[in-house]
């Protein structure tokens, strides 16, 4: 029940939020409600069991990613926005029905897998599919789930983590090359 | 209704994934292109997150640190194109972007 409850509020917020997102007139109240819906999402992500990823998300997104948008929404002064120029070309209604189809077809397809009891069976058993590296019973303690997941990154997924970690090196020289005038 | 599965979840990931894709056709802002590219990102980790906590398998956890760290990189990067256009072109409009196009 409880968990119904928080689940309800949480989904009807973080959608709320993105529809403001995107329907924001100012870019600024655009980032702003933003970051409310990053926090959201922590906060169902602590509701299902993955506290690491909760936090990461506050401090990376709501706190980095995000400072780092309403920086160049502030830097990029405009006179007029962008939404006020009339391109005929553009067919906004169009791409919302679309989006509007696919997202029937997506629900339909989660329905009908649901429904039809694929994939859940693996889940009925209490184990995952594959090898897979399952949580581990460790008493309720606050720091269980940081320490396993700081484990299997390091072990298991330890070529993909370098891998992500020279994306990141070369991501910043791009970004400083990019936004540089004269290097 | 009052039982929460993991076909709840997927749910809100393919709504909130709508959203952005509608952000993303709809808006001609560059930069509020990017944060609906972002709302598609959380959405996919809502979905990774939820399937990992139903089957039990960190996995997913794993998956979505290195979602999230694509994300910081094509923010980065994204951010740094934006502002070094607006430099030459003194727009963010998606509409006057077309100096790549042949």
């Amino acid at each position: 029940m409880a968990e119904a409850l928080v689940f309800w509020t949480l989904a009807v917020l973080i959608l709320g939020l993105g529809i403001l997102v995107i329907s924001a007139r100012s870019a600024v109240h655009s980032v702003l409600f933003l970051v409310l819906n990053f926090l959201l999402v922590a906060v169902l992500y602590v509701t299902l069991n993955a506290e690491f990823v909760a936090v990461i998300q506050v401090l990376v997104y709501a706190g980095g990613i995000v400072v780092l948008y309403l920086f160049v929404v502030m830097l990029v002064s405009l006179k007029k926005a962008p939404e006020r120029y009339a391109d005929p070309r553009r067919l906004p209604w169009t791409g919302t029905l679309l989006a509007g189809a696919v997202l029937a077809e997506v629900i339909t397809i989660a329905v009908y897998s649901s429904v039809s009891g694929g994939g859940s069976a693996a889940a009925a058993d209490g184990r995952g599919f594959g090898a897979g590296t399952p949580f581990a019973d460790c008493g309720g303690a606050v720091s269980c789930n940081t320490e396993q997941l700081g484990w299997v990154l390091y072990t298991s997924y330890l070529i993909p983590f370098e891998v992500a970690s020279m994306l990141l090196l070369v991501a910043m020289i791009g970004a400083i090359v990019l936004a540089k005038r004269h290097l | 209704m009052l039982e929460i599965t993991p076909l709840h979840y997927s749910l809100l990931s393919a709504a909130l994934f709508m959203i952005g894709v509608i952000g993303v056709l709809v808006r001609r802002n560059v930069i509020i292109i990017f944060m609906s590219i972002e709302l598609i990102l959380n959405a996919v980790n809502i979905n990774l997150i939820a399937l990992s906590d139903r089957l039990q398998d960190l996995s997913g956890q794993v998956f979505v640190v290195f979602v999230i760290a694509v994300a910081a990189a094509e923010a980065a990067v994204g951010l740094g194109i934006v502002i070094a256009f607006y430099r030459n072109k003194e727009t963010v409009n998606m509409d006057e972007i077309q100096i790549m196009r042949w």
